[in-house]
């Protein structure tokens, strides 16, 4: 087996050679080579990892925008809730007040139109008096009784006053 | 000439000789050290003609060179931990090195240098040296305790500081010995099965139709040494690594 020939002066330069190009290789690869490809791998991480950044701030800034968006349509639709009570009891208060104008109005006018009924009614009963008087009067007359005019009127009286209230 | 051609030759594949004429034979150079210094040219074209571009989304050659990187990479990190990042440029280079020698010697007439007992020894040679240094600087006289693990009865002692002695001693053979038996048996098988070839096909009109089996045999172990390769000097690299962690963390 030629590997077992450790006589052969070629065994020993070999291995010389062996750790002479192992060495070079060595000391570029760990020099030259290696630092660059470590250099490309750490600058596509940190590529990667800023634009992971960049996309969750984006992210977190849509979130914060549609929190602020919910946020005021919910106080928008607050203030519009609470300008549609208060025009609700504005309006009721108005439509109250109005109401209780009318009715004042209306209960003015009864009250007025009551008074003229009775004013008339007395008038009425002041006439029929009169009229009772005159045609108890001409009555008597007929009856060729004659009796003072006062009198007659006190007694229809006292009759209107027994029979009318 | 006939009696000759008939001898399957399976090692001498393996025999030394010098390149480069007269000036490669007085320094003593071999084809073994041509093929390291080719598989090294290849390793440094690949690290840095691959990683030229600089692309953020890496082409073929990138693509190789980082995933290379980044396979020892993570190998150390998960053998070693965080404290074995100082230790990555040798365990590449080993790696690379090993994985460029394998799959070179399997191209014809190539010269596998990883399938020599003595080139295979020096590497593990050199491991051993590296993980006892770094053991000793690290942890100074407390490394010897390494050889009698904390908490076994003391009276076990005797048997236990030697066995892990042995044990400790014998990680550079069985280092340099798996690879290299790998490679060699490798190399033979199909250096058997190749002369196999040439002698059936030699056999008058059945032979060529014989020769196709042993052919096809290589081709299946061709594929299988390509596995073997990747394999050893994958084993080469999680083998060191494994030693590095016992030389950082004692256990």
């Amino acid at each position: 087996m030629p590997q077992l020939d450790f006589a052969n002066p070629l065994m020993m330069s070999k291995l010389i050679w062996l750790l002479i190009i192992f060495g070079i290789l060595y000391y570029v690869l760990k020099t030259y080579a290696l630092p660059r490809v470590a250099s490309v791998l750490d600058e596509r991480a940190a590529r990667i990892t800023a634009d992971l950044d960049a996309a969750r701030d984006a992210q977190a800034a849509g979130e914060a925008t549609m929190a602020e968006l919910r946020a005021s349509t919910a106080a928008a639709r607050a203030e519009a809730h609470a300008a549609i009570s208060a025009a609700m009891v504005e309006a009721q208060a108005a439509s109250a007040r109005q109401a209780a104008e009318i009715n004042a109005r209306l209960s003015a006018q009864v009250a007025e139109a009551e008074a003229r009924v009775r004013a008339a009614r007395d008038q009425a009963m002041g006439a029929l008096r009169e009229v009772a008087g005159e045609t108890a009067q001409a009555m008597l007359t007929r009856l060729s009784i004659v009796v003072p005019a006062n009198d007659v009127t006190a007694a229809v009286d006292r009759a209107a006053g027994q029979g009318a209230v | 000439m006939a009696e000759e051609g008939k001898a399957i030759d399976a090692l001498g594949q393996f025999e030394l000789g010098t390149v480069f004429g007269p000036v490669g034979a007085s320094v003593g150079f071999t084809q073994s050290n041509l093929y390291m210094l080719i598989s090294g040219c290849l390793i440094v074209a690949l690290m840095v003609l691959g990683m030229r571009q600089r692309a953020m989304v890496p082409g073929r050659m990138q693509s190789l060179a980082e995933s290379a990187y980044g396979f020892i990479d993570d190998m150390l990190l998960a053998q070693v931990g965080s404290e074995g990042r100082r230790f990555f440029p040798f365990v590449f280079t080993l790696f690379m090195f090993i994985l460029f020698g394998n799959m070179l010697g399997l191209f014809p007439y190539a010269f596998t240098y990883t399938s020599h007992i003595s080139m295979t020894f020096v590497m593990a040679l050199t491991v051993f040296v590296l993980i006892t240094v770094v053991a000793i600087s690290l942890h100074g006289t407390k490394f010897f305790g390494y050889f009698f693990p904390e908490g076994a009865p003391i009276w076990l002692a005797p048997i236990i500081i030697p066995v892990e002695i042995v044990s400790y001693l014998s990680r550079p053979i069985s280092l340099s010995i798996r690879l290299f038996a790998n490679m060699v048996a490798g190399h033979v098988m199909l250096k058997v099965f190749a002369s196999f070839v040439v002698m059936l096909g030699a056999l008058g009109t059945i032979g060529p139709f014989i020769a196709i089996m042993p052919l096809a045999i290589n081709v299946a172990l061709i594929g299988f040494e390509v596995l073997v390769a990747f394999l050893q000097a994958y084993v080469f690299a999680i083998l060191t690594c494994i030693y590095l962690h016992d030389a950082v963390h004692l256990h």
